[in-house]
This record gives structure tokens, sequence and C-alpha cells, in this order.
């Protein structure tokens, strides 16, 4: 297992693997997502008995975790019992580490005091809210089943039921919606003082049905300068209210340890992007270990019949090798706050005069060891590892 | 020797040569039909995907006349371009006689011109053949006007023939032994034979083609070159064959070849006189000349680590084609690679071509020059050819460049837009000849300069087609230049650099600012292109920056989706080249060398 970087950033880095539980049920599907989910609960039971299955599998592999993230899907969809089945079952396979982060993802109308209660109960301690917007027209338009009036109600009662590490997922570049509209949402959410916020893109594929509509030329995506725009407000909007820009689209609240350390940064995603292990259970899920990654087939009938038939349901793998390891810490690296290290970058020809270069143009600044995308550079983060691959140099 | 004739097909290019070569030797039963492929013998890939001849080559033809007797017909087939136009007298010099090949649809042409020149200069007999009569085009009364009036032939001895179709064949076979007289001159004397080409054989050394004038020389021999001034024993003689093809010895009259330890080609010298170390002839034969590159430019490899590959591939090039020369040469953009003297653009563009599919070598090749003369305060005379050796403008007295004369034909029609083309390139002293109705010949003086980069592509362009173009070297004339530097984001580009005629400087400038442009892809960052002479900048562009390039989006661990796409961005900058930061592609160093309109 690789050893923690010795200048991380992230107080809450560990080098323990995170197990992430795909859920694919979803009571309606939202137009824009292409994520594995189907509606309707009628695989739920033959779903639970498959993913036991499937845990069963790598109990020899991951002995222990210490993030657990329930995702979909809809997570909080399940009813009381179904969701007991499931944290009993993965206890029964894995050790959990006792201060592990375990976080559900839930949607606003699923949520009722005796739920929330419920997840703390089964050690849920960490819930991401599908927020989206406060915007009663913008959640019409993404085909989410509920009001902002009832967002507002969920986490009034999240917090009553003790909750202290809240994230909310909000979404900005819709159609028609303007920079003030946007901010508007992002007042409302920080009313509630959530520990994280999500802001991603809207982003469209074309298979989905705002993807046919954006084809059929019904629809029209805001230009590339606009979403900058939007990019560029909310980083520094969030910036200015304490929150830590650590992801692309991720921000945390800033503990009172200051001094720049991330204690509410989602410590399961960090695994992800820090090239920490993880394990991911159930259709579509990913997984990583030791320079190995795999995925699994993202239907869930076949996903079922794989696991019932005795086979692991694993639709495609790879085994990295150097370069491509290369190519992926420095893809990631100038994706988070952690950055990439100086050292890196100088071994490729032109590297040093890459770095400045992209320092005088406001990109990255170097801190110590450390390349970090500034805000601007976030902005064009997909495009900061092209330049130090692949090109001969003098 | 009265059975021997030594002859030479000229055309203008496209006009069927190696087509009726291959007719030729098909008829006269050297090779089966099974064995047979078009443009037999233009072996190089390169020569058969552009229907050109590049190398010479020759073969021995038996051949059973009407009259009963047996004769032996040596075809010195020889390369079709001005570039090459040494080579082509040294073989012509080797003839008694030449098929002079007109196409039947296009027409007396400017290398049809330059060629019969040439011929009438060396005395050979000449027998106009018209071919392609086979064409829904053809115009064979037009063209024998053509022949009569343009080239002065008597247009009632003209051969017709297709040598796709097979069609009048044989009586160019009889032509020939009928019309081109044998060789003269006797075994007996001193041996004195020409050299004419020279190839290697990777088992033998360097293999001289050569005719005898007079003499025999045989395996044994020792044998002097007499302008290289080596000496060398004789291992085998021979004949062209459609392979080598050993004979006792060569006497007076006789085409054939001779090995003789001689290391690479560059040990010989096309036009050389070969005679006996012993014995040997009073006076070497006339028209030596040592032949000089006029056009420049520098190549390097696309990959840093790949500079001994290139230099290893560049020195067993040089072993057959000693018309290239080269010296080491570096860039700061570039690394190292080597500047290249070549004989013209299209013997640039083939030692270019060749080197990266028969050398497997991936090369970046910069914008073309020719050698300017420079006096400077002192008084010394310096020659520069490459933009790196520019001297100090201060220290500069005069400055001299290379001037042509052009030989343009076109259809009248065109006369203004060439006049236009020809003057926009500097063109002076024009001179305006009518060989036939509603045909030009077009002679300009001009600089080597203005027609080095796609000028013959804009004279194709303008006269639709029809448009033929030939040059020869005339003197160096006064004039006055300066050096144009192309900065990228204040960065010199040197590879870019280049000496211009001071009223071209800012065309050049812009021109090359805007390909740029277009070439190089948008980067994280702005990118500011400038031309600069001295330190004032007179054209400027600028590549804006990407403004998002981001996935604000939640892809849980699904990492491999992300770096696949790297790979794939990736994979496309493998040949960028790196000047500051900013990444320049391969493609950008050739844009700046192509017509507006491609």
């Amino acid at each position: 297992m690789p050893g923690k970087p010795e200048e991380s950033f992230f107080m809450d880095h560990s080098t323990s693997s995170g197990l992430y539980i795909h859920i694919p049920f979803c009571q309606t599907k939202c137009p824009y997502c292409d994520f594995c989910s189907i509606t309707g609960t009628g695989q739920v039971a033959d779903f639970l008995a498959a993913l036991d299955q499937e845990a069963r599998l790598y109990r020899e592999q991951f002995s222990a975790f210490d993030s657990l993230f329930l995702g979909g899907g809809t997570p909080s969809w399940l009813t009381g019992a179904q969701l007991d089945q499931l944290m009993n079952n993965l206890r029964r396979h894995f050790v959990f580490a006792p201060d592990s982060e375990i976080t559900l993802e839930a949607n606003p109308d699923d949520l009722t005091a005796d739920k929330l209660a419920h997840f703390r109960d089964l050690g849920i301690n960490r819930l991401s809210l599908g927020v989206q917007s406060f915007d009663e027209a913008e959640l019409r338009f993404l085909g989410r089943r509920h009001t902002a009036r009832q967002t507002e109600q969920a986490l009034l009662l999240i917090r009553a039921a003790g909750f202290t590490n809240l994230g909310l997922d909000l979404m900005y570049g819709l159609p028609g919606q303007t920079l003030e509209g946007w901010t508007g949402t992002l007042e409302t959410a920080l009313s509630f003082a959530p520990e994280h916020l999500s802001c991603y893109q809207l982003t469209v594929a074309d298979e989905t049905p705002l993807g046919q509509r954006v084809a059929a030329g019904q629809l029209r995506l805001p230009d590339e300068e606009t979403q900058r725009e939007f990019f560029l407000l909310t980083a520094n909007f969030l910036t200015a209210r304490g929150y830590l820009h650590y992801e692309v689209a991720n921000f945390a609240r800033q503990g009172p340890q200051a001094g720049g350390l991330c204690l509410y940064c989602c410590r399961h995603n960090l695994k992800y992007w820090t090239r920490t292990p993880y394990l991911g259970l159930g259709p579509a899920a990913h997984s990583f270990l030791a320079g190995r990654r795999w995925w699994n087939i993202s239907s869930v009938a076949q996903y079922c019949s794989s696991l019932s038939a005795g086979e692991a349901p694993v639709a495609g793998e790879e085994s990295l090798t150097p370069e491509q390891i290369r190519l992926e810490t420095l893809a990631l690296g100038f994706r988070t706050r952690e950055g990439v290290s100086l050292a890196t970058l100088r071994e490729q020809p032109g590297g040093d005069a890459m770095v400045a270069a992209l320092t005088q143009a406001g990109l990255v600044r170097v801190d110590g060891e450390r390349v970090i995308a500034t805000a601007c550079g976030l902005v064009v983060a997909d495009r900061l590892p092209l330049g130090f691959v692949g090109v001969a140099g003098a | 020797m009265p059975n021997i004739r030594n002859f030479s097909i000229i055309a203008h290019i496209d006009h069927g040569k190696s087509t009726l070569a291959d007719r030729l030797i098909q008829w006269t039963g050297m090779v089966e039909d099974r064995q047979f492929r078009d443009q037999i013998l233009d072996t190089m890939d390169i020569e058969r995907e552009r229907g050109i001849t590049i190398k010479s080559n020759t073969i021995s033809l038996p051949y059973t006349a009407d009259d009963g007797r047996e004769y032996e017909l040596n075809l010195i087939d020889t390369p079709g371009h001005v570039d090459f136009s040494y080579e082509v007298s040294r073989a012509l010099a080797s003839c008694e006689g030449v098929l002079l090949l007109v196409d039947a649809s296009q027409g007396v042409e400017a290398q049809t011109v330059a060629n019969l020149y040439l011929a009438m200069e060396h005395d050979l007999t000449i027998i106009p053949v018209i071919n392609k009569i086979d064409l829904p085009a053809a115009d064979v009364p037009g063209v024998k006007e053509q022949i009569e009036r343009e080239l002065g032939l008597d247009s009632d001895h003209v051969l017709l023939c297709s040598a796709k179709e097979g069609i009048g064949i044989d009586e160019i076979l009889e032509a020939i032994v009928a019309r081109i007289p044998p060789p003269t001159g006797s075994p007996a004397e001193p041996l004195s034979g020409l050299i004419f080409d020279a190839h290697y054989d990777s088992f033998r050394g360097t293999v001289v083609s050569c005719r005898i004038f007079a003499g025999q020389v045989k395996p044994g021999d020792i044998i002097r070159l007499m302008y290289h001034g080596t000496v060398h024993k004789v291992e085998e003689t021979g004949v062209f064959r459609l392979t080598r093809e050993p004979r006792k010895a060569l006497s007076a009259g006789m085409v054939g070849y001779l090995i003789a330890g001689i290391k690479t080609v560059s040990d010989t010298r096309i036009g050389d006189t070969i005679t006996q170390e012993a014995r040997p002839a009073a006076a070497p034969l006339p028209g030596f000349k040592e032949v000089k590159p006029v056009v420049f430019a520098s190549i390097y490899p696309v990959g840093n680590d790949d500079y001994q590959d290139l230099a290893d591939a560049l020195e067993k090039f040089k072993l057959n084609d000693a018309s290239l020369v080269y010296q080491k040469d570096s860039s700061a953009a570039l690394g190292q690679g080597f500047r290249c003297g070549f004989l013209g653009l299209l013997h640039l563009e083939i030692v270019q071509e060749r080197l990266e599919r028969e050398y497997n070598q991936s090369i970046i090749m910069t914008v073309p020059g020719v050698r300017y003369r420079f006096t400077l305060a002192d008084g010394k005379v310096i020659t520069v050819d490459n933009p790196l050796y520019y001297p100090d403008p201060s220290s500069i007295k005069g400055e001299e460049e290379p001037f042509i004369r052009t030989s343009i034909l076109i259809p009248e029609r065109f006369v203004g837009a060439v006049m236009k083309l020809c003057l926009e390139r500097r063109g002076v002293n024009s001179r305006f000849q009518y060989p036939s109705p509603g045909r030009v010949e077009i002679n300009f003086d001009m600089p080597l300069a203005e027609v080095i980069i796609d000028f013959y592509d804009r004279l194709k362009t303008i006269t639709q087609g029809y448009g033929s173009f030939d040059y020869e070297l005339l003197d160096y004339r006064a004039t006055s230049l300066l050096k144009l530097d192309i900065l990228v984001n204040g960065e010199k580009l040197d590879a870019l650099s280049m000496i211009v005629h001071k009223d071209r400087a800012r065309e050049w400038g812009v021109r090359v600012c805007d390909r740029l442009k277009d070439e190089i892809p948008k980067q994280q960052f702005k990118i500011a292109i400038q031309g600069a002479v001295g330190g004032q900048i007179i054209s400027r562009s600028t590549i804006s920056a990407f403004r998002k390039d981001v996935t604000a989006k939640c892809y849980g661990g699904d990492i491999t989706r992300k770096r696949k796409l790297l790979e794939k961005q990736r994979a496309g900058k493998k040949r960028m080249k790196m000047v500051g930061a900013v990444q320049i592609p391969q493609s950008a160093f050739v844009a700046v060398l192509k017509t507006e309109n491609e």
C-alpha cells in the first residue's frame, strides 16, 4: 500500500481504504442523469443479496475501511429494514475504523425525523443532500421531485437530528440561469451553514433526455465564457465566506484548527483523488487497489445474475503502467488543493519553463514543494497536465 | 561497334518517358510479361508514386532489327527535372541520339525546350516522337506544328506512338537503329570513359555507370579518375540488363559499369573521366563541373533522442546521393540537427520524403533559403546560407543574392497574371517570345530565393495547370537584405529565422505570424507571436488561452475514463516542440511553407 504523502495538505488524508456502495434505485430518473440507476424497487431484494455476495468476494483483499459512502441512485429511498440489512451485511464482512466517515446520499423529499434518527442509529455520520437548487423553476427543469421549501424543512430536520457533517449538492450552468440567481441559491445554502458544498456544473450527456433536447436544438447550454463566469463566481464567493476550495467542484468549511487544514473535506472522495485504495460494490462501481483498477457491469439485472451464478460482476479492468500512474497523479493533483509535486513537474523537459509560464498566467502558485492550481487554474484544470506530458523538449 | 546505339529519352514531366522505356524493354524481350511492372526502371517507391525519375538508370537492350542484324541499344534513362540538369547533361554526353517525347495533348512545354537545347549542345541526333496519340484530346497536327515552329525540327520525321497502348514501338526501335549514328572511337587508343552516374551497392561498394569513348577497361586494370585524382583497381566490368551482367571488358562505344573498390558514391564525381594509370588519355573529357547546392534548409529530428539515428540515416543516404551536402546545425527550439544543401527544391523534397519513408526518420525541415554573399567592412567576402550566421548588420558593406533566368511557357491569355506574379517576386528584364500562335515564353531575371517557396504551385494555379517552368542559374546580384526573427511569447523561434529581401520582410512576417496562429493550438495561457527585424516588431498575432476546460461533475471513482481522455490528448502532443513554455506542433514548421490556397 502506498505510504502517506509526507506533505499532504489534507489533514484527513489517510492510507486506509474507502468503501463505496452504489445503490441504483430512484423513484424517478432525472433528465440529466447518466449514472446507473433504475426506477422502482422490484429488484431491491435481489440487489441486496447480490451485494452481500459481492462483499464476500473482497473480504480478504479489503479487511478494514475508514470511510463508507452510500451513493446512488437514491440510498435514502431504501426502507429502514433494507438499510439495516445492508449495513449489517457490510459490518459482517468488513471492519470499519471507529472514527470512520459514513456518508449517505439523500434526497430532501425522502427525509423524516424518524428516518434521520434511524440513519444516526446505523452509524451514518455524514449526509450528502441532493439540493441542486433553491429555485423552483430550476428544480422543475431538473426534474427533481422536491421543492425548495421541502429542502429547507429537510435541512432543519437534519440539524435537529444531530448531524454535524452535512454536504449539499448544488448545480449551476443551467439554461437561462443568471449569475444573480445562482448567487441567491448559494446565499440560501450558506444560511444553513453546511460543512460541505459540491457545486457541479450541469453536464449533459448525449444519451440523456436533456442531451437529446440539446441535440434537437430545443435547449441551449451556456457558452464556455458563461460557464467560466459561473465557476469563478462560485469559487470567489465561497472562498470569501470561509470555505476551502479543495477540489474543482468541492468546498469545505474550514475547521476551528484553521491553518488551512481541511477538517470537513469528504474523506471518502479524497481517496479517489489521492489514489488511495477503494472498493466499489454495486453495478457500475469502480475499484482501485495496488495499481489495478476494475469496474462492474452497469446493468442491475446482469449484476445480480452474475453474482447469483457465483461470478464477480467485473466488466473491465486495467493494471496501470508507471506512465499511467504519472498521468493520473498529474491529472488528479491539479484538480485538488494538494497540487502536484514541483520535483515531478521538473522531470519533464521544459517543466520549469511551463511552471513559470503557468505561474505568470496566474493559473498555479508554487507553495514550497507543491504546485497548486488557483481558481483560474481550476477552470482549465483538465488541460494543466498536458503542459507536462509527451512533448519533446529542447 | 557499328551494332551499338546509345540513346536517351527526354521529355517534359508526365509526357510518358517511363512508359515508353517500359515498352522498349518489353518489345526487346528483356523481361517476360509476368515479371513486368510499370516504370520498371524506377526502382524507388517515390519515383513510382510521383511518376518521376530521380536516379538515372541504364539498360542494354538486345534488338534484332528488320535488316536481320543484332544490335545493342543502350537506353540511358535520365532524371526528369531541372534540379538534376547536370546529371542529365552528363547522361546526354554519353549518347549519340535522343528520343524527344512530346505529349499529343499537352504539346511542347518548358522542359521539352530546355531538354532539346541540352541535346543540341551535345550535337545529338534528335528523333521527335509524339506520344499518347490514343487520347481523345490528342492534337497530332497541332503538336506537329509546334515541333516545327517552336523547336525548329522537321515535322515530316516525327514518329507517332502510344506507349501506353504499345502503338508505334516497332517504328521507334527501327528509327533508333537507322537514324542514330553508331559510336566512334577505337579500343586501341588510351582509355577515356565518362562517369555519368554512380550507385551504391552495400556488397560491392560504388557501381560506376560509364560510357567508354576510347580504349578499353577490364578487371585488374589500374584506373585513374582524372579530376578527382584517385587511383583504383578494377574488380569487375559489365553491362546493365535488368540486373548487372559482368563482361570481360568494356571497350570504346560501350555503356556499362565498373566496380573498383570505391567506397562511397561521394568518392566519385559525375562527369569525371576514367583512364588507365599506365597509359593515360591526353586530356580529360570536357564538361566536368563540381555540382554545388543552391537551396539550403535545416533538418531536425522530431525526438531529441533521435539525433544519432538521423545522423546515421544521412550518412547512409549520402552513400548513394553525392549531391546532398550537410553539416551539423543546432537550434534552441529544435535541438541538434543538420544544415543541408540541395540541388533545388525537388531535390529537397525528395531527400525529405526518402528520409521519412525509406529511412524511417521523423524530421522537421526549416524554411529553405539560398546562399547569400556579404562584403564586410573589412573587405572580406563571406557566403551565408544559414540565418544563424547572418553577420552583424553594422558590419555589412555589400549584399548579393543568386539570380536565375526563368523560362515560363504559357497560353497567351495568362500573360497578365504571370507577369504580375513574376513582378511580385522581384523579376526584372522581362522578355517575351511567341514560339507559336497563342503561346508565350516569358523570361525573367529573378532572385532564386523568390522561386524556391511556392512559386511553381502559384504558377500552376494561376495558369490553371497550363504553365510550365524551367530555370537556369545566372549570377550574383546586389540586393538589400534583412534578418527576420520570429518570437513566441518573447522567445526567439530560431528555426524560423530567415534572411529576406527588405521589401519582403513585412509580408513574410505577417505570413508566418498568421500561419503559426492557425497551427499552434490554444494553450493554458495567451500566446503572442511576433515577427521582428532587429528590435523592431513588424508583425504580430495572438492565440487566446483556453477559457474553460474542466469537468466540474461528480464522476466518483471512475478515474480511468478521465485518464484515457488525457492519454488521447497527449498522443497528439508527441510531435510537439517546446519553445519556452509554448508547445509547437511539427505542422507549424511545415505550414509556414505552404501556399495560401492549400
